[in-house]
């Protein structure tokens, strides 16, 4: 595998934690950067693997895309589908403000 | 009628048939049971006040001669299955008293079988983990002990120990990894992870889209072959649901093994591993050939690579799966500065370490840069252990390996070390891989008095011959030890 692989630093952790939308604590960064770093040399060994001309394995199971009528078959669950939510309004999501 | 909760589910459908015993009786008997059992935490949510009403819906369905399949037998499932006006967890804080307006397809199919449904089985969080000290509700704890509490494995442990316990005649569960057949394999149950796509995922909450597959776990192979039954079938809610009509998986279970070919694959070792599993699984090859089946020797040479592939392509998926949990439209929301803020902030709390870590390292595999490195190299590694099980099946009709590298261990004693843990799944995993079914049977106890399981992996759409040679090992191991009742 690539060299740059090799290394995980807090840096790198920042951007995925960013690209995840989860919250670090800036302190946690290193000890987050370790742990990927130790994970990830585990799985270097799939380096050794020779998979010249190899496909890709897409699905567990040889079967074509089944495909159905475009046509409406739900609907009119409005209740249901805001049963869960944190906040409604007016039968709407409330979600923070987007656009400044 | 003390003893209704130490039936098999196959005796106690037989005896409700006959009404030997009615469903209210024997669901209170395991509400009971359950209720004695709250040190073994097998629960996040019962549900004992629908489950009575279900009961004595299904006795009059029984007293008219009529009824499906699993008519009025109280029955776990695993809260990853969502379940209409029951909370449905994941094992996870993000979903906060989510409460679904839907039921899964296989659990839909379960009840309209008849089942009584007792409650929602504690798992790992989000199935992610192999001890279920991940749940945000707390491990739940193998009613086998070694002085100390011992791990039922998980990711559906929750399910293996309330079915081990006696507490449910059988419990539904959900398998990525190994997480049907590991804490099985730990509790001295039956289970099967049957071929991808046999089992509906419509309604049961994504971890790895590609692997993820239901199955149940019994306390015999033949209830398992019931269960299946039930809950497998064709669903166009599932675009990867395989439109095949089923075989009778109880039929197949007395099919017998004589002149079956059982494959050993040689790499299904590992260092550290016990002598008493490898002198088990030993054994284990005696008592087939005992039952007439011809053992060949295979290999699989690609077998150590499984797991660094799977923790590639299972994060992957994983961390595209749960960007849904947001707190927008359901769950716990944990408002911030602004949206971004919210987002994280809701996700960083909603989710405990395990699933973040496996978030981080799938948003990593995925990202701009390292995508061919390592998602793309996983694919094809795992091209090369699907072609591995092509090979043997040129050979041999079914594998025989062991389940596990090792019996239950004490909680505690893994979970800080990742890499430790992932390897519980080092022999369990490659099916997932291959979408192939895999059945563990509890076959002997080791020195410490724990139980040990022997795996059985069959060709792709084959479980007819995996239940035949599971009921034949299950015959010949003749495992009957049951955990000492310490927790009343």
């Amino acid at each position: 595998m690539s060299e740059e692989n090799n290394g995980v630093t807090a840096q790198t952790v920042k951007k995925i934690a960013r690209l995840s939308r989860l919250h670090v604590e800036p302190d946690r960064l290193a000890h987050l950067a370790d742990e990927m770093n130790g994970l990830l040399a585990w799985i270097e060994q799939l380096g050794e693997v020779d998979v010249k001309g190899v496909e890709p394995m897409t699905s567990a199971v040889e079967m074509d895309a089944p495909l159905r009528k475009d046509e409406i078959t739900d609907g009119g669950v409005q209740a249901k589908i805001l049963a869960n939510a944190p906040k409604t309004e007016a039968g709407y999501f409330v979600v923070p403000r987007s656009v400044e | 009628m003390s003893d209704l909760t130490k039936l098999s589910l196959e005796a106690a459908l037989v005896g409700l048939k006959a009404k030997e015993f009615s469903s209210v009786e024997i669901t209170k008997a395991h509400i009971d049971a359950c209720m004695d059992a709250a040190d073994l935490n097998a629960f996040v949510t019962t549900d004992f006040t629908n489950a009575m009403k279900s009961a004595a819906v299904s006795d009059a369905k029984l007293a008219k001669g009529e009824g499906g399949a699993l008519e009025g037998a109280p029955l776990g499932v695993k809260d990853l299955f969502c379940t209409e006006g029951v909370k449905t967890t994941a094992g996870s804080k993000i979903l906060g008293d989510f409460i679904p307006r839907y039921e899964s397809t296989v659990t839909a199919n379960m009840k309209a079988d008849g089942m009584v449904m007792l409650g929602k089985m504690n798992l790992d969080e989000f199935a992610m983990g192999s001890s279920n000290e991940t749940s945000y509700f707390g491990p739940v704890i193998n009613p086998w002990r070694k002085g100390e509490d011992l791990v039922p494995g998980g990711s559906s442990g929750g399910s293996a120990s309330a079915v081990a316990a006696n507490i449910c005649l059988g419990a539904t569960a959900t398998d990525t990894g190994g997480s049907i057949r590991q804490p099985a394999a730990f509790t001295g149950t039956v289970g099967i992870k049957p071929t991808y796509g046999r089992c509906s995922r419509w309604g049961v909450v994504a971890f790895a889209s590609s692997l993820d597959q239901a199955g149940p776990i019994t306390r015999t192979v033949k209830d398992s072959a019931i269960m299946l039954q039930s809950m497998a079938g064709y669903d166009a809610k599932d675009s990867t649901s395989i439109n095949k009509d089923l075989p009778d998986f109880v039929a197949a279970c007395d099919k017998g093994v004589k002149g079956m070919k059982i494959g050993i694959p040689k790499e299904y070792t590992m260092d550290g591993m016990p002598k008493e599993i490898e002198d088990l699984w030993q054994q284990g090859i005696k008592w087939l050939e005992a039952c007439g089946a011809e053992i060949v020797h295979v290999s699989l040479p690609h077998t150590k690579y499984a797991l660094p592939a799977y923790y590639i392509v299972a994060p992957a998926e994983c961390s595209s799966n749960l960007a849904r949990y947001d707190g927008m439209r359901y769950g716990t929301r944990v408002e911030g500065a602004n949206l971004y803020d919210t987002y994280e902030r809701t996700r960083a709390e909603g989710f405990g370490k395990e699933v973040r870590r496996r978030i981080l390292m799938g948003t990593y595999v995925l990202s701009a840069g390292y995508y061919d490195a390592y998602y793309l190299q996983a694919q094809k590694v795992r091209t090369k252990i699907a072609d591995d099980f092509k090979q043997a099946w040129e050979k041999c009709d079914a594998l025989l390996t062991p389940t596990c590298p090792s019996a239950a261990f004490a909680v505690g004693r893994k979970i800080n070390d990742p890499v430790t843990m992932y390897l519980n799944d080092i022999f369990t995993v490659t099916a997932n891989l291959a979408g192939l079914p895999a059945m563990s049977v509890p076959a002997a106890l080791d020195n410490n008095g724990l139980p040990l399981g022997l795996q059985i992996i069959g060709r792709a759409l084959d479980e007819e011959t995996v239940f035949a040679a599971s009921r034949a090992l299950e015959s010949c191991a003749n495992f009957t030890a049951k955990p000492e009742k310490w927790w009343v």
